[in-house]
């Protein structure tokens, strides 16, 4: 099967791969700072942190052990979670502007610490060695990128996903309903971070090379910018943020040096004229349902006598 | 033994005593009340037994068991369900959704039980909030308004939803913290029966409430505080002729 993959993958054009492949991980990235930001409403800046957190222990993972893949993204993906509940544990007490300005303190520490690292190569960064599986880079992205759909669709509607939701909206009411905020924001904190190590892990291994300069202030903004043109706490907002965000530049690369000018001026319009974000503040479901002309209806099972 | 006691209870922030010794115990299945003029400590005293404050001095007991100094989620989950006097509501959430968040501790499915949604125990659980949650919606008349986001309710609904979150939570005490706040008339009316009527399934309600008339109508016993001191607590009848109660509310001389 792999050979057939491969053959598959292989016949398609590099470029548009690439854009592929880039597309795959933003979304990765925009859904696990989705939770944190969108769902939890912690402000985070920085994410691209946690992503090289991630990619540097995925790298190390391949060079020195040659596990097989899917074990060194679980392992990469804990790993950069254990780093966020070990940051988060500390600054997950302040809101706001204060959570903000702390991640971002994070993140430029951690690429501090990268870049004097001998273990991470230091300033000339790691050559990442190609990953241990038969899949192709490609196909192994976007099963990652749909797993990735699936279980945080599936998170925001679930007794976890409220209680998150319900500290975003408010923590004094959310703290009477008996929701421990510490707890809630530490596990969401776990989740997303999560997300942002396999997305590291899988954007070193794609492109082979990574250096701590990839990961800093400006790659958080993108991710952040993904998840807000979206709209905070839609994971279609975020599939399509992503989408958008990281086709973009490739899609302006006509007008050359005019591109990024376009591309501040399209998300100034969008926030303009879409504060919520693209799909914010829209229940994707209902929509759907609407559409259909079906009605949502109440969940009485059967076994319910009444009415 | 009282369901709540409340033992010389004190808190200062600064200078300022809000709430001074104060002892209180509210009965098991009644409707207590505490009212007193603007700034006598009372929603000081639910943010205490609550635990949003720890008071400086003194502690408060809920059946039996010593829970001031506790975490709010802590005591919440021991079954205290409260309102807030500004509302407080999950507003960009469903009806549904915000009453769902008051069962929380009623469920036991985390992150885990999130991604695996189709395990039986988890649908089971899930089946068993949605079901209590349309119960207590029911409880308040608001099961038509389940898929409506909470802030596009009217005022006298929002405050209903409030209650129907608390009850959600299966309290064994309800703290209503100014429940006929901006209501008219007729929605009061319906209050004092929805309030009546959760009483009469064997729950305690403690309220703080403005409007003398609705107390007078609804409660067992009320106790009166101003500048943090408790200065009356007895039924509607003992409360109506105290005289310090009277001076409390219309100043010295008034009515002598």
């Amino acid at each position: 099967m792999g050979a057939a993959l491969h053959n598959f993958v292989g016949g398609m054009d590099p470029y548009f791969l690439q854009i592929i492949v880039n597309i795959g991980i933003a979304i990765i990235l925009a859904l696990g700072l989705n939770v944190i930001t969108g769902l939890t409403g912690q402000l985070s800046l920085g994410h691209a942190a946690f992503m090289s957190v991630g990619a540097f222990a995925s790298a190390l993972l391949t060079i020195k052990t040659g596990l097989p893949f899917s074990l060194n993204l679980l392992l990469a993906g804990s790993f950069t979670a254990l780093i966020g509940i070990l940051i988060g544990f500390p600054i997950l007490r302040l809101t706001g502007d204060y959570l903000a300005i702390c991640t971002l303190g994070f993140a430029e520490i951690v690429k501090v610490v990268f870049l004097n690292l001998d273990i991470t190569n230091r300033a000339l960064g790691l050559t990442v060695p190609p990953a241990k599986t038969d899949i192709p880079m490609p196909i192994v992205v976007w099963i990652c990128a749909l797993l990735a759909v699936v279980a945080v669709t599936f998170v925001q509607n679930s007794r976890f996903g409220r209680a998150l939701k319900a500290i975003r909206e408010d923590e004094i009411a959310a703290e009477s309903m008996g929701i421990n905020l510490t707890l809630y924001k530490l596990k969401s904190f776990a989740l997303g971070t999560f997300l942002a190590g396999i997305g590291g892990a899988l954007y070193g291994h794609f492109l082979s090379y990574i250096n701590p300069s990839d990961f800093g202030f400006l790659k958080s903004v993108d991710i952040l910018s993904m998840v807000v043109l979206g709209g905070l706490g839609s994971v279609p907002g975020a599939v399509i943020g992503a989408s958008v965000l990281a086709a973009a530049p490739e899609f302006l690369r006509f007008m050359s040096q005019y591109r990024m000018l376009v591309y501040g001026a399209l998300l100034v319009f969008l926030m303009v004229f879409r504060p919520n974000g693209l799909l914010g503040g829209v229940n994707f479901v209902d929509l759907v349902l609407r559409t259909l002309g079906k009605k949502p209806h109440l969940p009485l099972r059967t076994g319910q006598k009444e009415e | 033994m009282a369901l709540l006691e409340l033992n010389e209870v004190t808190i200062r922030f600064g200078g300022l005593t809000a709430v001074d010794r104060v002892n209180l115990q509210v009965e098991e299945g009644t409707i207590q009340a505490l009212i007193g003029p603007n700034g006598a400590g009372k929603s000081t005293m639910f943010n205490l037994i609550t635990g949003i404050y720890a008071p400086t001095e003194g502690n408060i007991s809920f059946g039996g068991e010593r829970i001031s100094g506790g975490e709010p989620y802590r005591i919440a989950a021991k079954g205290i369900g409260r309102t807030f006097q500004n509302i407080r509501l999950f507003s960009t959430l469903s009806v549904l959704e915000n009453v769902l968040i008051g069962a929380h501790t009623r469920g036991r499915a985390g992150l885990g039980g999130a991604v695996c949604k189709y395990l039986p125990w988890v649908r089971r659980e899930e089946g068993e909030l949605q079901d209590w949650a349309v119960q207590c919606l029911k409880q308040v008349d608001l099961v038509h308004r389940a898929f409506e986001p909470a802030a596009s309710l009217p005022y006298g609904e929002q405050r209903r939803l409030e209650i129907a979150r608390a009850l959600a939570i299966k309290p064994r005490i309800l703290l209503l913290d100014e429940p006929a706040a901006g209501m008219n008339p007729q929605e009061k009316m319906s209050l004092m029966h929805m309030i009546q009527a959760i009483r009469d399934t064997g729950l305690t309600v403690f309220l703080v409430e403005h409007d003398m008339k609705f107390v007078m109508g609804i409660s067992d016993r009320i106790a009166v505080l101003d500048y943090g001191v408790k200065i009356a607590d007895g039924t509607p009848l003992e409360v109506r002729n105290n005289d310090r109660v009277i001076e409390a509310y219309l100043g010295k001389g008034a009515g002598h």
